[in-house]
């Protein structure tokens, strides 16, 4: 039980810099097993930033603070190492691969992460069959699957791609960036309930967002501001129904 | 983006599996290039003298050309007399006439994986091993004469056929054709030779290994393949050598005549040592590679998978001589650390209603310096000829370079010509995506580049084509860092 309550994630203030400019200026945020984090904030706060230094992306240095997850220190870890320790993130923009389909992508990562936790590798028929399941969360073509990596989905058919992707790897801590941009009321819809479905009692989910469409359909626990390399303000859900009201120009004001 | 930009950087030598140096008894000749060492060659294979005439007149040649240089590659002065033309492995031991084989050669080829006991063959294919300038053993050659298939060395075949092999000898790349084809047709030692009979369509994969082990020698291959009417075989050639600091010269011949309806597909794998991470050592691959399409309907297709040596200098070409006769080249070729690589292929459509097909996939990193060179010529009375060209580029960092140089000589309005050309890079954004699904950065450069080449690797046998896969991704182990 006692287990149950640690955190799942600890960042504790954390800085980050890229191409020598700070966007990220002492961060603090703590989620636990289940819970559902929404991170709002107007354009250029450091949504993306935070999301893209929490999987170890190289563009971005980190200049002070620690992330504990899962009792480790998250940052000495490889991307690779942190995807297969359960981080997951959903890109805003999904890059294409040309010439690997999406099925060898697929086998590649789980394989991948079966070889990390030192076990064998699963057979082709496993395999396939875990796809299709997977695939029927999320409403995914089958012809999408023999495609390549991304390569000419429409924007809604990445996002989705995306939640697939999740589906299969099982993560304990999905980390969803901007899922909602680009994407039509129906294709949210799908995008949405897909993650809601893969929901588990010990998985969190971080949803940075700038709008707050995508929770009505993904229900936060905790809602935060992020601005200007901070987290301003932390409340329940009643908050992001306040921003969408107000929008963040009082955020801006209070914190001048 | 600092720090992403070190993702290219190779830090470490690849991983060369095949850089091994044999310990076998091996006669070699003194080093040094003149007739008598062209006649001390032809004396030992017992030749007619139509051959050594045949190699003295390439001789003569030979002396009077200059090394080309028009190919976009940077090829240190070679110092012809500083070579030793023929090393056999055979020989030493005159204990017995039975030419019994050094346990040593045989662990050689087992240890690349070519079994030369036919009970451990690999399925469904005969092999010729060539080591160094002679062909150690030949397997199923038995089983394939029963269906009248010829399947020998070179040498031999000179002895047991030499009315065949005087006919085509030559007969496709003239020893008049170029600087290394003078020199090859002057001291060329094994290769393979393969006739498959009228009406025959052979029932296994032939193919030719060559392994270089002696240091201080040059391999020159010759080998010809003639397919007589509505015949069909598939030929491979794989090849490897030892790590030296040293480069060696492989100057190749390889003739193909294609009669009428008849067929031949020719792949190659080609792993010659490429030389360290700093460019030392590695072979120089100058190879001369044709085939005729003499027959009306016939075809020859060329897939190769050029992974190795540290200087290739290759143009696998066909010449359409018969009426509705097809051509194809599927190649991938990569290059990493120094290597340079200038090659593709020559399709001269001579007479009607030919197709030829150009499929070529280059792949640079590290520094390396990868062109293609390809010409589609279509002949006066060559009416209605059709070429489709693809030659794509992959660039794996900066420092790396991609060249194309199409040439087209199109001397009939019938013809349809189609060229496309691509050049593409991996982007550390397609990197950091794979990374975050747990593939790590190797892993998914060989994805991504298996992917890329995959419609060339499709064109190999099966085996061979898991074979180069792994190739592929081993020879960019290194090339990220």
């Amino acid at each position: 039980m006692i287990e149950k309550m640690e955190n799942l994630l600890e960042i504790k203030n954390l800085h980050a810099t890229i191409e020598g400019k700070e966007i990220l200026k002492g961060i603090n945020l703590t989620v636990k097993p289940g819970e559902v984090h929404a991170i709002m904030g107007p354009n250029g706060s450091g949504k993306s930033t935070l999301s893209n230094v929490l999987v170890g992306h190289p563009a971005y240095t980190v200049t002070d603070g620690e992330v504990i997850y899962k009792g480790k220190n998250l940052l000495e870890l490889s991307p690779e190492d942190r995807s297969h320790e359960g981080v997951f993130l959903s890109f805003q923009y999904p890059v294409e691969i040309a010439g690997v389909s999406m099925t060898n992508f697929m086998r590649a990562a789980i394989n991948a992460k079966l070889k990390y936790k030192g076990e064998p590798a699963m057979s082709a028929g496993d395999f396939l069959k875990l796809m299709r399941e997977k695939r029927a969360l999320v409403n995914l073509d089958s012809k999408l699957a023999n495609r390549s990596v991304n390569e000419g989905f429409s924007g809604g058919e990445k996002k989705r791609n995306e939640i697939f992707q999740m589906a299969m790897l099982e993560p304990s801590l999905s980390i969803l960036d901007e899922t909602d941009s680009g994407l039509d009321i129906d294709a949210l819809r799908i995008v949405a309930e897909g993650v809601n479905k893969l929901k588990r009692p010990d998985t969190s989910t971080l949803v940075i967002t700038h709008y707050q469409r995508l929770l009505d359909y993904i229900k936060p626990d905790i809602v935060h501001v992020l601005y200007n390399g901070r987290i301003v303000k932390t409340a329940g859900p009643e908050l992001a129904l306040e921003l969408e009201e107000r929008g963040y120009d009082w955020i801006k004001n209070e914190n001048q | 983006m600092k720090k992403s930009n070190n993702i290219f950087k190779k830090i470490a030598d690849k991983a060369y599996k095949y850089g091994f140096i044999s310990n076998i008894n091996t006669e070699i000749i003194d080093k040094g290039l003149n007739e008598d060492v062209i006649r001390l060659i032809s004396s030992k294979k017992n030749e007619p003298e139509w051959l050594l005439e045949f190699r003295l007149k390439a001789y003569r040649y030979w002396l009077t050309l200059e090394m080309p240089n028009w190919a976009h590659l940077n090829i240190p002065p070679i110092d012809y007399q500083a070579i030793s033309y023929y090393a056999d492995p055979l020989k030493k031991k005159k204990s017995n006439e039975n030419k019994e084989i050094d346990p040593e050669l045989m662990k050689t080829f087992d240890k690349l994986g070519i079994p030369l006991e036919e009970r451990l063959a690999l399925s469904n294919t005969a092999v010729d091993a060539v080591m160094d300038s002679v062909s150690v053993k030949t397997t199923f050659k038995e089983e394939l004469r029963e269906k009248g298939i010829i399947f020998c060395s070179m040498s031999e075949a000179v002895q047991e056929f030499p009315d065949l092999v005087q006919q085509y000898l030559g007969s496709v790349v003239n020893y008049r054709d170029n600087f290394f084809a003078a020199l090859n047709s002057a001291v060329f030692s094994d290769g393979s030779f393969v006739y498959i009979p009228k009406g025959v369509r052979c029932p296994m994969e032939l193919s030719t290994y060559f392994r270089i082990n002696a240091a201080q020698t040059g391999q020159f291959e010759r080998t010809l393949i003639v397919a007589d009417d509505d015949s069909y075989v598939s030929y491979l050639e794989g090849c490897t050598a030892p790590m030296r600091d040293e480069n060696q010269l492989h100057a190749a011949i390889v003739e193909i005549v294609v009669c009428n309806n008849a067929e031949v597909k020719y792949s190659t794998v080609q792993n010659w040592y490429p030389g360290d991470a700093q460019g030392r050592g590695g072979i120089y691959n100058f190879v001369t590679k044709r085939g005729e399409c003499r027959g009306t309907n016939s075809k020859l297709s060329w897939t190769q998978v050029e992974t190795g040596s540290a200087i290739t200098w290759k143009y696998p070409s066909c010449v359409l001589r018969g009426d509705n006769s097809q051509g194809e080249f599927y190649s991938v070729a990569l290059t990493n650390n120094f290597q340079q690589a200038d090659t593709g292929t020559k399709m001269i459509h001579l007479g009607k209603n030919c197709r030829s097909t150009i499929i070529s996939k280059g792949i640079s990193a590290g520094q390396s310096q990868n062109s293609y060179r390809g010409l589609v010529r279509v002949a006066k009375n060559a009416d209605n000829a059709r070429n489709y060209s693809q030659c794509d580029s992959l660039l794996l960092g900066s420092r790396c370079g991609a060249h194309t140089f199409p040439y087209m000589d199109i001397h009939n309005d019938s013809a349809i010509i189609e060229h496309e050309a691509t050049t593409s890079k991996i982007s550390e954004e397609q990197l950091f995506y794979c990374n975050q699904r747990g593939i790590d950065t190797e892993e998914a450069i060989g994805l991504i580049v298996n992917g890329y080449a995959k419609e060339v690797l499709n064109k190999l046998p099966m085996e061979f084509a898991i074979e180069a896969q792994k190739l592929l991704s081993v020879s960019l182990e290194g090339s990220v860092g």
